[in-house]
């Protein structure tokens, strides 16, 4: 935390050379080592570094897979075939990959989830917060550019929809919207110069995103971690220093997602995707349900809740506007959480209606997952609708309300008084 | 104060319940799927499963005598048949057998600028009998037969169980690794001949098919029992060609599948054992430090 102070000692004089030059192990020492960490966190805490796995693993399995991918329409899906059945455990690095940035997801989410649940947004970490949701939003345009490559039926109409909506704009200014996809495109529809940029842009961001990540972990390690009491740390004993402690605890949670990670990537590569992108991208046919990876699913069902009416509300014209707003809306809402949530209180452990509403939140998340795999017609449109006005109402509603309107459970005083329990707290001091 | 807490407590789960019973959204546009397909075993199937080298080869047979007539293999070389996880052919019969391939490769150009035809090797893919996409058209009446290299991983099967089951199978074929869903699709495709009710008038050129979305295709009956001879003793009928036929079709779409099944135990194994000895140096480490 800031005021922490690096106990390192360099014994070596190789390492005292260092340290009146550069202190990299100086740093390190103090923040990876020494560092505080809470006494109290639990397994949802391992996620951090999960996430810092997940993405190195992302980075180092990619650039392996572009040294054989050839990112041409004629090329493409051939040299990913190419990739499966003559490179050299071809097969294994591209199924990490796929399954990779699935597992990534599923950990950010969790990661998430924590978050909101245990209100590690609030102050004093709300730009630790804001970088989060920066990082989810490049990890999303990464996971859509890379969707592109492998240039199957799925990959090249899931871009023609996504692209697309950017011509929703055409509704405010006639033709900005056309003109900023033609600019995406590269031409007038999707087709090989779409895929060489997407290409490009998907090894650029990635490193963008360590970039993002590195500020994210810097803001951490000023603000210091929140814990499941959401309570400050107070004296040095409710801390441990982070090796070996929450190293080992993380370690443990790593190999424990690794094992979710390598039954996914040895039993069950093709689970995650779509069949349809074993068939190569056809402009000529479309597939008759268009549907994004997983990932995207809850933010789909949104964009498609808005038909031409909106639970009986005429739209018009502007329905298409409405559904991109409301989807860009969705991710970019998070970011104001830390001052759409009214109560003095971190935790949702202590927050009897704020769990209430948690969970509702949860469900809506998963329900709306559920509607954007199905096709938007019938009654699947009216829940849609539904879960899309509840999923903004934990936002706007349950969050400012729930805060002025809850009695907290009652606090205990400190961490050490939560672990401990009062008695042996109380004679520490 | 309390009241007002009580009611929005009621509220949330008045809304949660209500988006729990009501109506079923499975329910809705049930006509645009296709029927359930039955899942067969497989010996391929599940996390155990490994490839049948003798139902391959019957497989590969079936694909030779019966399917080459109109669709291509072209992503498979014919050097995969001798490789171990495959149909594992003796090399020098795979050598006569690309010899003797109907559909040979152009090659070229020659030292007179001009290319030319020639007999397959090892190194060739498997032809289909049609040049490109036109050729096949104008010959099969507008329809194309697709290549079929990769057709057992672009088929699956659609199941639209009610919402709330859902999680469960889902849970329930991750657990099984279940990726069968092609081979259990082509075998339902090519069993799936009947004589189209009474109610459904089927255009000219087209078959009637029960597990075909929309359930007419331009593709007709490929399969009749005792077609084909096998020389090992397995009953030549049209259930045991679709599902030999289907398994090859697996093989071509995955050929790798044996090795990823072992080496995905051995790392299974590796990370069970390690996480354990992980866990307990996490709680040595730990031990002294109430948490």
């Amino acid at each position: 935390m800031s005021g922490h102070t690096s106990s390192y000692e360099p014994t070596s004089r190789w390492g005292k050379w260092w340290d009146e030059r550069l202190p990299i192990p100086r740093m390190m020492h103090g923040q990876f080592v020494a560092f505080p960490t809470p006494r109290n966190l639990n397994y949802l805490w391992t996620f951090g570094g999960i996430l810092m796995f997940c993405l190195i693993a992302q980075i180092i399995t990619g650039i392996v897979l572009a040294m054989h991918y050839q990112s041409s329409d004629v090329l493409a899906f051939n040299s990913v075939e190419h990739i499966r059945r003559d490179v050299n455990f071809g097969w294994l690095i591209r199924n990490m990959h796929a399954v990779g940035a699935s597992m990534f997801f599923i950990a950010v989410y969790i990661h998430i989830f924590r978050g909101l649940y245990y209100g590690s947004y609030k102050a004093p970490r709300e730009v630790l917060w804001i970088l989060g949701v920066i990082i989810l939003l490049a990890m999303m345009a990464t996971a859509f550019l890379g969707y592109t490559l492998p240039w199957g039926q799925m990959s090249f109409w899931g871009v023609t929809v996504i692209t697309n909506l950017f011509s929703a704009l055409d509704t405010i200014y006639t033709g900005l919207g056309t003109a900023i996809v033609e600019w995406l495109w590269g031409g007038y529809s999707v087709s090989g110069v779409t895929l060489n940029r997407f290409f490009s842009l998907h090894y650029l961001l990635p490193f963008v995103l360590t970039g993002i990540v590195i500020l994210h972990i810097w803001a951490l390690h000023v603000s210091g971690q929140n814990n499941p009491t959401g309570l400050d740390i107070k004296e040095p004993s409710e801390s441990v220093p982070m090796h070996p402690y929450a190293t080992s605890k993380d370690i443990v949670g790593m190999f424990a997602f690794l094992i979710l990670f390598a039954w996914f990537v040895f039993f069950l590569p093709d689970y995650l995707g779509h069949p349809d992108n074993y068939t190569e991208a056809n402009p000529l046919v479309t597939p008759p349900h268009i549907v994004p990876e997983w990932y995207f699913l809850p933010f789909y069902a949104i964009l498609r809740a808005f038909t031409g009416s909106f639970l009986g509300i005429p739209l018009g014209s502007f329905a298409k506007l409405f559904g991109v707003l409301a989807m860009f809306a969705a991710v970019l809402i998070l970011a104001f959480a830390p001052w759409l949530d009214t109560s003095r209180v971190r935790s949702a452990k202590y927050r009897p209606l704020f769990k209430w509403a948690f969970w509702a939140f949860a469900f809506t998340c998963v329900a709306l997952g559920y509607l954007g795999s199905k096709p938007a017609e019938g009654v699947y449109v009216m829940w849609a609708q539904i879960f899309t006005v509840l999923y903004f109402l934990f936002f706007l509603v349950a969050m400012p309300v729930l805060g002025l309107i809850e009695t907290p459970k009652k606090l205990p005083r400190s961490i050490n008084e939560a672990v401990l329990g009062p008695d042996a707290a109380a004679a520490k001091h | 104060m309390t009241t007002m807490k009580r009611r929005l407590t009621s509220t949330l789960v008045a809304a949660s319940a209500a988006a729990l019973l009501a109506s079923s959204p499975a329910t809705a546009s049930s006509e645009a799927h296709g029927p359930e397909i039955t899942r067969q075993q497989w010996s391929f199937g599940g996390f155990r499963g490994q490839y049948d080298q003798a139902q391959l080869q019957r497989g590969f047979q079936i694909y030779k005598e019966v399917c080459s007539a109109c669709h291509g293999l072209s992503r498979v070389y014919f050097r995969n048949l001798v490789q171990p996880g495959g149909p594992g052919f003796p090399e020098e019969s795979v050598k006569a057998l690309a010899a003797e391939w109907p559909n040979q490769i152009t090659d070229g150009p020659n030292d007179e600028g001009q290319m030319f035809e020639r007999p397959a090797r090892l190194a060739d893919p498997i032809r289909g009998p049609y040049k490109n996409e036109k050729e096949a058209r104008a010959a099969q009446n507008g329809a194309y037969p697709p290549d079929l290299s990769l057709i057992a991983k672009a088929r699956g099967v659609e199941r639209n169980p009610s919402w709330w089951t859902h999680p469960f199978l889902m849970l329930g074929d991750i657990f099984a690794s279940y990726q069968e869903g092609g081979a259990d699709y082509l075998t339902a495709l090519m069993t799936g001949y009947v004589d189209p009710p009474a109610d459904v008038k089927v255009n000219d050129g087209m078959y009637y098919n029960t597990a075909f979305p929309g359930h007419q295709l331009a593709m007709p009956s490929p399969l009749s029992a005792d077609a084909v001879p096998y020389s090992d003793g397995t009953k030549t009928t049209v259930e045991n060609y679709a599902k030999d036929v289907s398994a090859f079709l697996s093989w071509a779409a995955d050929p790798t599948l044996d090795q990823r099944k072992r080496m995905g135990w051995q790392v299974m194994l590796y990370l069970f054992v390690t996480t354990v000895l992980l866990y307990l140096g996490k709680r040595r480490v730990w031990s002294k430090i109430k948490h």
